[in-house]
C-alpha cells in the first residue's frame, strides 16, 4: 500500500469536521425594496418627515399672523410657488397614509377588553375614523363658511 | 394523473458549498398534500439527502417553518394546490430567513433559545406556598388576559418576518417578548420586575420598530407585534408613576 493511500482526503477550504460550518445570510441594504409590506412599513416611517413638514408649515402661518396683515399675504405668496404645491401634495398623500396605518395599528397596541372579551379591532379603530372624519368636518366649515 | 408542480429547493452542503444553490424536483398535486409532502416525496423518491426538520404534521411541534416563495409559512399548513391552482408552475423553497443555516433547509436555533431562556419564560414566585395550599386557581378572565400569547410554537416564523432580527441580531425577538409578556399578564406570577431589566432595554421591546410582519406571518395569531407594544405602554407607565411616586410604586 502507498503511503499517499494514507493520506486523509483533501477537505475543502473552511470546513472542519465535527465543527459545523454554517452559511450566516448577508442582509442587503436594500432589503425593504424586495417585499410589499417592508415597502409599505419604510414608507411610513418616511410619512413623519412629512408630517413634521406640515407641523412647520401651520407654525410659520401662526408666525406669519401675529405679524400683521404684510406677512400674511407673503405667507400665502411663498405658499403658491408650484415647489411648494407640489411638496404640499406629496405631504397631503404621506399625513394620509400615516394616518390611516397607524389608526389601523392601534388596536393591536391598545387592546380594549370588556366583559372579558377582546373588543374586535374594527370597533376600537373607527372611533378614531370618526374623530377624524368630525374634526375635518368641523375644520372645514370654519373655512368655507 | 396527478398534476406536478417543481419544488425550488435551496441546497447547502456545508462539506462542499460555500453558499447555498437550487435544486429543482418534480412533485405531484395532489388535494391534500402540503409542502411538507413534497418534501418528504423528494426525499422518499427522488435525494434521500435533502435535510429538513418535521415532526407532528399538523401545526403543533412548530418544527417544519421555512420561506416558502419568500413567505414564512409552516410547511405542513401550505398546501401545494394552493400555489398550482393560481397558475404556479414552481415553488421555491428555503430555510428561514435571517437565522444560519446548518444545511439544506435545517436552520440554527440555540441563538433562538438563548433569547427565550434569557426572558425568563416560567411562572416566577417571591414566596413558593406550601404544596399542602392546593393549585393556584384562575378564572377564565385571569386566564383570558394571556392566553392568546400562551399559543405559541417557538416555530419562529416571526423572526425569520423581522427585518430588525436580519439587521441587528441581538434584538430579543418577537416569539421571546410576547412570551415573556405572557407570563407577566399571568396572574399567578411575580417576576415582571426580574424582566423588565432585559424587556425595557434597546435589544428587548424598544428595538421593535413595529413592523408587524410577526403578527401577520404567525400560524396560531399570537400577535406578538401586539404584545410589544402594550409591553411598551406598560414600560412607559411604569416610568412615568416613578416620578409620581417616587417610594412606594408597584414593581410590578
Amino acid at each position: 500500500m502507498s503511503t499517499s493511500t494514507l493520506q486523509p482526503p483533501k477537505k475543502p477550504t473552511g470546513y472542519k469536521p465535527f465543527h459545523p460550518r454554517w452559511y450566516r445570510p448577508h442582509v442587503s441594504v436594500y432589503w425593504w425594496l424586495g417585499e410589499w409590506h417592508y415597502l409599505k412599513f419604510i414608507l411610513r416611517e418616511i410619512s413623519s418627515v412629512f408630517v413634521a413638514v406640515f407641523v412647520v408649515e401651520t407654525l410659520l402661518l401662526i408666525h406669519a399672523v401675529r405679524q400683521g396683515p404684510v406677512a400674511y399675504e407673503h405667507y400665502l405668496h411663498s405658499m403658491r410657488n408650484p415647489a411648494i404645491l407640489l411638496l404640499n401634495m406629496v405631504s397631503l398623500f404621506f399625513v394620509v397614509f400615516h394616518t390611516i396605518t397607524w389608526f389601523n395599528l392601534a388596536p393591536s397596541a391598545m387592546p380594549i377588553r370588556f366583559g372579558g372579551r377582546r373588543v374586535p379591532d374594527l370597533l376600537v379603530a373607527s372611533p378614531s375614523y370618526v374623530a377624524w372624519v368630525a374634526v375635518s368636518a368641523v375644520v372645514a366649515w370654519l373655512l368655507l363658511r | 394523473m396527478a398534476r406536478k408542480i417543481t419544488l425550488e429547493i435551496a441546497r447547502y452542503s456545508p462539506e462542499q458549498d460555500e453558499q447555498p444553490h437550487y435544486e429543482c424536483f418534480e412533485v405531484p398535486v395532489h388535494k391534500e398534500w402540503v409542502v411538507l409532502d413534497g418534501l418528504n416525496h423528494v426525499k422518499d423518491n427522488l435525494d434521500g439527502s435533502l435535510t429538513y426538520r418535521w415532526s407532528c404534521r399538523m401545526g403543533i411541534c412548530g418544527s417544519c417553518g421555512m420561506m416558502v416563495n419568500g413567505e414564512p409559512k409552516l410547511t405542513c399548513a401550505t398546501f401545494l394546490s394552493h400555489y398550482a391552482d393560481h397558475g404556479a408552475s414552481k415553488i421555491r423553497v428555503e430555510p428561514l430567513r435571517y437565522f444560519p443555516v446548518v444545511r439544506d433547509l435545517v436552520t440554527e436555533l440555540s441563538e433562538f433559545l438563548n433569547k427565550l431562556k434569557r426572558v425568563k419564560p416560567w411562572l416566577i414566585h417571591d414566596d413558593e406556598p406550601p404544596l399542602s395550599q392546593g393549585e393556584f386557581l384562575q378564572t377564565p378572565k385571569q386566564v383570558d388576559r394571556y392566553k392568546q400569547y400562551s399559543m405559541c410554537i417557538n416555530c419562529t416564523l416571526c423572526y425569520a418576518a423581522c427585518p430588525v432580527v436580519g439587521l441587528d441580531p441581538v434584538f430579543v425577538g418577537p416569539a421571546a417578548l410576547a412570551l415573556a409578556q405572557r407570563y407577566n399578564l399571568d396572574s399567578r406570577d411575580q417576576g415582571a420586575a426580574e424582566r423588565t431589566a432585559l424587556l425595557a432595554h434597546p435589544d428587548g421591546v424598544w428595538g421593535c420598530t413595529f413592523v408587524g410582519e410577526c403578527t401577520r406571518v404567525c400560524p396560531k395569531h399570537v400577535d406578538p407585534a401586539g404584545a410589544i407594544q402594550q409591553y411598551k405602554i406598560a414600560a412607559v407607565m411604569s416610568w412615568l408613576r416613578s416620578f409620581v411616586m417616587p417610594r412606594g410604586q408597584d414593581a410590578k
